[in-house]
């Protein structure tokens, strides 16, 4: 890890000679810049990758039963300091968050609640949540777990605008579970509202109930039907709630309501969610907020939490700030 | 003339099996509703189909239960009418379902705190009550049609299921059983009639939906379509025409529907005021766009046009004549498919949170609805097949014209 944090250190380093040079020095040419730059970037990029993987792979362990000595730490812990990383604040909170998760999957079920936090004053749009999200779910036209929202306010040239990811917001009170005429959808001990593919009926009452807009239909679509093949993209398997879903014929989740699940699948193998991870402007944390001292527990204390349509009472897991 | 609507009746068949390949087929890829206006015409029809059948069933019951004597002629007639409806809206709801191999297991594993799971337990309470009602109303006639060759008297042998006693004692308990099985059926259909403006009713995320007068304006419209069909049926279909008591029957059946679509539309006419003058304006955007939005001639032209103004005159023109107020019957009964259908969509193309439908834009997502074809014509199969089972039902069960004893 260290030697990681040494390349990445030098990589940098090699970055702002070639920058200082550039802006330093006509001498230089453009190419001799670029290609010095290339090198920097990818050097850096490398780290990071190998840094993020390594600190993946040190929570994966830990989660498995009968996993590395890592598993030595008491049972549940929150780290007392996260990992410093010089100059990133984000990288220094997705490995605080990472080692929370992994404590977190130490206690029991029901002791665990999982909660988001999106920091919408750090939000671009970028819409990344989004598209990961879509990828790593394998959902078809029609259903999308975390569309973002986008607002706009003022007159120009004082103009703003907002962005609000919506997820599903995993409520204590789900409008949706009491409908379900035969149970397959529920909230679990550990707070997220999931659904058994197996026993849905796809009577679609559930979607009418959301009033969040956050669940969809499997209509049974690709989205490259009408092109020369369907990509086999669209056919390999998703992993929802660990298991293997081929979308094909009208096999489930084909004929079911389909939601977020906070990436339960991810969770369980010690991973963050495919939203969180991919958030470039680091604006979505997620973690266990019933653990004392977590990043998102410490963050929903500020004054300026607040959820979405907060007055229903549904009471949800997903916080925003800002 | 028989020949001609046979024929009719066939094609439409036809059409109406394209659509049901192409449900089978191609699942709900080919259908017109959207991950954001999930439900659409079959959950309409199947609403409109629901309510026919307590209709019929409830008025039958004016005749069994509360001695209603002007409808008399009408009680079997309404009993088949309930029965057919009933197995129409069943196969609508069906044709719904995003797993139509699951549906049993509404009844293995019901979660009794969803109304959709109550409805399913009281259709099918009702239907077992109705189907006995119906049987032990005719079972004397079978009886008596079973001597005898031909198709009918086969039928009707395999349907006594070898009670042929047609000893008065015997007689006088299957009107006995009626009367307690009609006792029985007639808080079941108001149960579930209600029940499904409930279903709606709790929706909060809705607020178009998520108003108590929906429940009852759902039972009064069933009342009224009910008693539509029936004063379309007894008008056109019952086999002694043309006499006076004829005329009585349809006159009644008529003036009843008419005083129960006064009443519907009082009830209509106050939840589109609510929702206009709702002061948080929000909330009436369901209504705004059932008035003016892309469907706004299902309202107009349908609801108010032929479900009701038209209606209206031919029932209050002084001397209509039998078939006049039989059409204005089987307006009102068609025509209220719009209304549900304007309960529905309405209540779904209002997004629940502001900026939602250009969050992500794609045709599946789309915050609006129109019945794609293949719904068309599975509707039209439902509707044509219902046609037929009853014209089954009336031509080899003996439901037409009155119960003899009670002659």
């Amino acid at each position: 890890m260290t030697a990681l944090r040494e390349a990445r250190g030098g990589a940098g380093a090699v970055g702002t000679e070639a920058v200082g040079a550039a802006s330093g020095n006509g001498v230089t040419s453009r190419r001799d810049l670029l290609r010095k730059a290339g090198v920097a970037l990818a050097a850096v990029a490398v780290a990071e990758i190998l840094e993020t993987s390594e600190a993946l792979s040190v929570v994966h362990a830990e989660a498995l039963p009968g996993g590395s000595s890592a598993g030595a730490k008491p049972a549940v812990s929150v780290p007392a300091a996260p990992l410093a990383s010089p100059g990133s604040e984000w990288r220094s909170n997705v490995l605080r968050m990472q080692d929370e998760l992994a404590a977190a999957l130490k206690k029991p079920l029901a002791e665990r609640r999982w909660g988001m936090v999106i920091d919408r004053r750090k939000c671009v749009g970028c819409m990344s949540c989004t598209v990961a999200c879509k990828a790593e779910n394998g959902l078809p036209p029609g259903v999308v777990y975390r569309p973002v929202i986008e607002e706009e306010m003022g007159t120009y040239p004082a103009v703003g605008r907002r962005f609000t990811p919506r997820p599903c917001m995993q409520c204590e009170n789900p409008p949706c579970v009491p409908v379900c005429p035969v149970h397959a959808t529920y909230r679990q001990p550990d707070g997220v509202v999931v659904i058994d593919y197996e026993q849905c009926i796809g009577c679609r009452y559930c979607i009418t109930a959301c009033p969040y807009g956050a669940r969809g239909f499997d209509f049974g679509e690709y989205y490259t039907t009408r092109t020369p093949e369907v990509q086999p993209y669209e056919l390999s398997p998703s992993h929802e709630y660990g298991k293997k879903w081929v979308r094909k014929g009208e096999r489930s989740p084909v004929g079911n309501a389909r939601k977020c699940q906070f990436c339960l699948h991810r969770l369980n193998a010690g991973m963050l969610p495919a939203c969180v991870t991919t958030c470039i402007g680091g604006a979505t944390y997620f973690g266990d907020l019933k653990l004392a001292g977590s990043l998102v527990s410490e963050m929903i204390g500020q004054e300026s939490a607040s959820r979405l349509r907060d007055e229903l009472g549904t009471r949800p897991a997903v916080y925003y700030l800002g | 003339m028989k020949r001609i609507w046979a024929a009719l009746w066939l094609i439409l068949l036809a059409a109406g099996l394209v659509g049901v390949y192409e449900r089978l087929a191609q699942g709900h890829r080919v259908a017109g509703y959207t991950s954001n206006v999930p439900w659409g015409l079959w959950v309409a029809l199947y609403m409109s189909l629901m309510g026919l059948s307590a209709g019929a069933f409830l008025l039958s019951n004016l005749a069994y239960v509360f001695n209603v004597k002007a409808l008399r002629r009408v009680g079997r007639l309404g009993l088949l009418t309930a029965l057919v409806s009933l197995i129409a809206a069943l196969f609508a709801i069906w044709f719904d379902l995003g797993h139509m191999a699951r549906f049993w297991k509404v009844f293995l594993r019901p979660n009794f705190a969803s109304p959709m799971a109550w409805m399913v337990w009281l259709y099918t309470a009702y239907f077992v009550t109705l189907a006995g009602e119906l049987w032990y109303a005719i079972r004397a006639d079978l009886v008596r049609a079973a001597d005898g060759d031909g198709i009918q008297a086969r039928v009707a042998r395999r349907l006594t299921f070898g009670n042929r006693d047609l000893t008065q004692q015997a007689m006088e308990r299957d009107a006995h059983r009626v009367r307690l099985l009609g006792t029985i059926g007639v808080p079941l259909a108001i149960a579930f009639n209600a029940g499904s403006g409930v279903l709606f009713a709790v929706v909060e995320a809705r607020p178009y939906w998520n108003s108590a007068v929906l429940p009852i304006l759902f039972l009064v419209s069933a009342l009224t379509t009910g008693g539509a069909l029936l004063t379309f049926l007894v008008a056109f279909l019952t086999r002694d025409k043309g006499g006076e008591t004829h005329r009585q029957t349809v006159a009644f059946l008529g003036r009843l529907t008419l005083g129960f679509l006064v009443l519907d539309l009082l009830l209509q006419v106050s939840e589109l005021l609510v929702g206009l003058n709702t002061t948080v304006p929000g909330h009436g955007d369901a209504v705004r766009w059932m008035l003016a939005g892309p469907g706004w001639w299902s309202f107009w032209l349908v609801t108010v046009l032929a479900g009701a103004v038209v209606p209206i005159v031919m029932l209050t023109r002084r001397g209509a004549s039998v078939s006049q107020m039989g059409t204005a019957g089987l307006l009102i009964a068609v025509s209220f498919v719009a209304v549900r259908l304007n309960i529905v969509v309405p209540g779904l193309v209002v997004p629940p949170l502001a900026g939602l439908p250009a969050a992500y834009v794609e045709p599946r997502l789309a915050f609006h609805y129109a019945p794609s074809a293949m719904e068309w014509l599975v509707a039209l199969f439902i509707v044509i097949v219902g046609v037929g089972l009853f014209h089954l039902g009336r031509n080899v069960l003996p439901v037409a014209g009155e119960n003899r004893r009670e002659a």
